[in-house]
């Protein structure tokens, strides 16, 4: 007797709810804003902050959500290829890691940008950002911010070394002044993407490139592993091994764990990005370190291979891009304009510690002053070289990761090793 | 009453055919629409991925390449047989799987035996105590062990530094057999409680008269255990076996949070996901998810035909 009504009452309620669902996908296209969503890295907040600031400037056009991806640039890959390939039509605006457009711009998964646009965003982008944000030699993102590696070091180490920092240094220069003062070299072990950003940085900086040849097909992909430049990389992080300058630590120590390494007793130089920087002060104000600690760094850009050649420091950051399968491209691309404008880079610098990939947003007297770096970071995103462009950089850089760790086996066998195995799991004769 | 017995017969001859009662077939009719409607959903939920499994593995497809897939039959197959990543994934799966399970059997049994025999008014205590690492999620129980053996972060190199090779400078996580040592004691820590679990209903259904009859006939504890105890319940054993053979073959958690891999720490699962799901290479690791499913079943295949496993044991 009571099921009947009770019943009834349930199929109302499922009624009402399906009702609400449809009249909610309904309610962007009767006149109000354009619901854009973008698909954003975890940071501090800034991009959030920027989604509304830029969502009040549209007067109403359109209305930014933002969806946090995972933390690794790795799994953020997984989840865009994932919907991208799917067909999501919600990719209206995505932040991409640079080294993954290639792979989402072969298909057609990304919407191409509209000339005008790329004009007015990238006249002042620098070299390295730029490069990152192309694929055979189109944008097909749109450079947001940047983020490049480079040398830290301990004043007081440098000095007993007797190394002139002023001057430009070479990885040789500072592994024997870590010998020599018995300190631990600031570097990543880790069998982990920052392997291949530091092969990639030693090989680019040495001459050679990793990838060669027609990098949009699998079989057309050349590699310069085996070269003068590769045996020259495989000679610095061998040594590195060999005579465990990294630091016990080093299988599996990554850029955080180098950060916290290089502001103990035994750091001495460090290449590394910019973030740890803002975290070692953070240590102090926390009391974790002493404050002649901070007083201590120093940084300069990254060491060069030879040292007659410029170094080519690595160069990360975020781009963003418009899925194919987006409906609201047109509000997408405003959107974005508004996000990267130069004056939104340099307060998202400020907030986020993400350096700008604009030259302007560095002309900022708040950037100046938080970033005490900020004119080497510059300097080193002008030349900066972006990592292996190619719709396989997975495959390269996974194969790199396990066939250069642990670094005390890395030798001059090496290059030649990885280049094979490389080669096959492109031609699919092996697994990674 | 002569009708009665005229049907006799014919009735009997029907029982032979199908020996049910009318009460049974009602019990079972009854069985099917209570589980019916679960079963189905149940097919439907696993038939449909493991079909589409079936069908991706034949094909070379990669999700980023989707305009370059192509039929190849059997090829994905060959190239992960003939694999070394893909050996040594197999034979380190194992290795884990037989470590583990034999580690967990020998202590789960001694917890039951503890379980089993402590006084009345501290059984739910001990009970308690026992089973809480089964209640704890894998991958938290995997970053507790992680950040404890950690070189960073961890204690154990610490409390432990008296031992030999143990210091400040010891990398568990930076060579395999240290990586699979702390991966398979937190597997242990983490599954052992849900061994002792079975084996104390194992332990329960031992008759109490069999042990107090070797007792008066002068047998002494380890002849008790191993002439009645350890034979009368030799089907929980099996069970409990069986279960964590099948569960930790498929291991993944603890190797994906703490090594994920690396420095030949890799297992089926994590390749199969690796493959799949981070390399998007789907005809391959589809192909890897189907050895992986066959190993499976396998081992439950052999548990059953060879180890003569009743998993309907405890039906009346």
């Amino acid at each position: 007797m009571t099921a009947k009504p009770h019943r009834r009452a349930l199929r109302s309620v499922a009624v009402a709810a399906i009702g609400a669902f449809v009249l909610a996908g309904c309610a962007s296209d009767d006149g109000g804003p354009v619901e854009l969503t973008w698909y954003i890295n975890p940071d501090n907040g800034g991009q959030t902050a920027l989604a509304e600031q830029c969502s009040d400037a549209s007067n109403g056009a359109y209305n930014i959500s933002t969806s946090l991806l995972p933390r690794d640039a790795a799994s953020q890959r997984e989840q865009l290829a994932r919907r991208l390939a799917a067909g999501d039509k919600t990719m209206d605006i995505m932040s991409l890691d640079p080294p993954f457009v290639p792979e989402l711009a072969e298909p057609g998964f990304l919407a191409t940008p509209p000339a005008d646009v790329i004009e007015r965003t990238t006249k002042d982008t620098l070299e390295g950002p730029a490069l990152a944000a192309q694929w055979e030699g189109e944008y097909v993102t749109v450079p947001f911010f940047a983020n490049t590696q480079v040398l830290f070091y301990r004043k007081s180490v440098a000095e007993a070394a007797g190394l002139d920092m002023s001057q430009p240094v070479t990885w040789q220069q500072i592994m024997d002044a870590a010998e020599t003062q018995d300190k631990y070299l600031g570097v990543h072990g880790i069998q982990g993407e920052s392997m291949t950003v530091w092969v990639n940085g030693l090989i680019e900086s040495a001459g050679g490139s990793i990838v060669q040849g027609d990098a949009a097909s699998a079989e057309g992909i050349q590699l310069g592993l085996d070269s003068e430049a590769g045996d020259k990389a495989a000679a610095i992080i061998g040594n590195i091994g060999d005579k465990g300058l990294g630091g016990p630590g080093i299988s599996s120590q990554d850029e955080s764990a180098a950060g916290v390494q290089f502001r103990g007793d035994k750091g001495s130089f460090m290449v590394n990005w910019p973030f740890v920087y803002p975290a070692a002060v953070a240590a102090a104000e926390e009391g974790s370190i002493d404050q002649s600690v901070i007083d201590d760094i120093a940084w300069t850009t990254w060491p060069r291979v030879d040292a007659d050649t410029e170094t080519a420091p690595p160069v990360g950051g975020i781009n963003l891009g418009v899925g194919s399968d987006s409906q609201h491209q047109e509000e997408a691309w405003d959107a974005i304009e508004c996000i990267v404008s130069p004056e939104n880079q340099s307060s998202y610098m400020v907030s986020d510690g993400n350096p700008a990939s604009s030259s302007v947003a560095y002309d900022d007297p708040e950037v100046q002053e938080a970033f005490p770096m900020s004119e080497t970071i510059r300097e080193s995103l002008d030349i900066a070289v972006p990592r292996p462009q190619t719709p396989y950089y997975n495959e390269v850089s996974t194969g790199i990761q396990q066939t250069w760790t642990p670094i005390y086996d890395v030798n001059e066998n090496t290059p030649k090793e990885s280049a094979e195995f490389i080669t096959s799991v492109l031609n699919g004769e092996a697994m990674l | 009453m002569s009708t009665t017995v005229e049907q006799r017969p014919a009735h009997k001859g029907k029982e032979a055919k199908a020996p049910v009662s009318d009460r049974t077939r009602g019990e079972r009719r009854l069985g099917w629409m209570l589980a019916g409607p679960a079963f189905v959903v149940m097919l439907l939920v696993t038939m449909y991925p493991i079909v589409q499994a079936l069908w991706d593995s034949l094909y070379s497809y990669r999700l980023t390449a989707p305009d370059d897939r192509s039929f190849v039959f059997l090829q994905n197959y060959m190239t992960v047989l003939g694999d070394p990543v893909f050996l040594s994934a197999l034979l380190v799966t194992l290795f884990i799987t037989v470590v583990t399970v034999a580690v967990e059997l020998v202590i789960g049994f001694a917890l039951a035996l503890v379980m089993n025999s402590v006084l009345k008014t501290f059984r739910g205590v001990v009970r308690t105590a026992i089973l809480v690492p089964y209640g704890i999620i894998t991958v938290v129980s995997a970053f507790a062990w992680f950040y404890a053996f950690d070189i960073n972060t961890g204690y154990v190199n610490t409390w432990f530094e008296w031992l030999p090779i143990i210091g400040p400078d010891f990398n568990w996580f930076g060579q395999q057999w240290s990586a699979l040592f702390v991966i398979m004691a937190s597997e242990i820590w983490k599954t052992t409680p849900f061994i002792s679990l079975l084996l104390l209903a194992g332990l329960a259904q031992v008759p109490g008269e069999l042990n107090e009859a070797a007792k008066v006939d002068g047998a002494g504890w380890w002849q008790r255990m191993y002439k009645v105890t350890l034979p009368s319940m030799k089907a929980a054993i099996m069970v409990a076996v069986v279960f964590r053979a099948l569960d930790a073959f498929r291991i993944f958690d603890n190797v994906f949070i703490m090594t994920n891999g690396q420095y030949g720490t890799e297992t089926l699962s994590l390749l199969a996901y690796r493959t799949s799901i981070t390399r998007l290479e789907i005809g391959l690791g589809s192909a890897v998810s189907v050895i992986l499913f066959l190993c499976v079943l396998l081992i439950a295949f052999v548990a059953i035909k060879v180890f003569k496993v009743d998993l309907a044991g405890g039906k009346g």
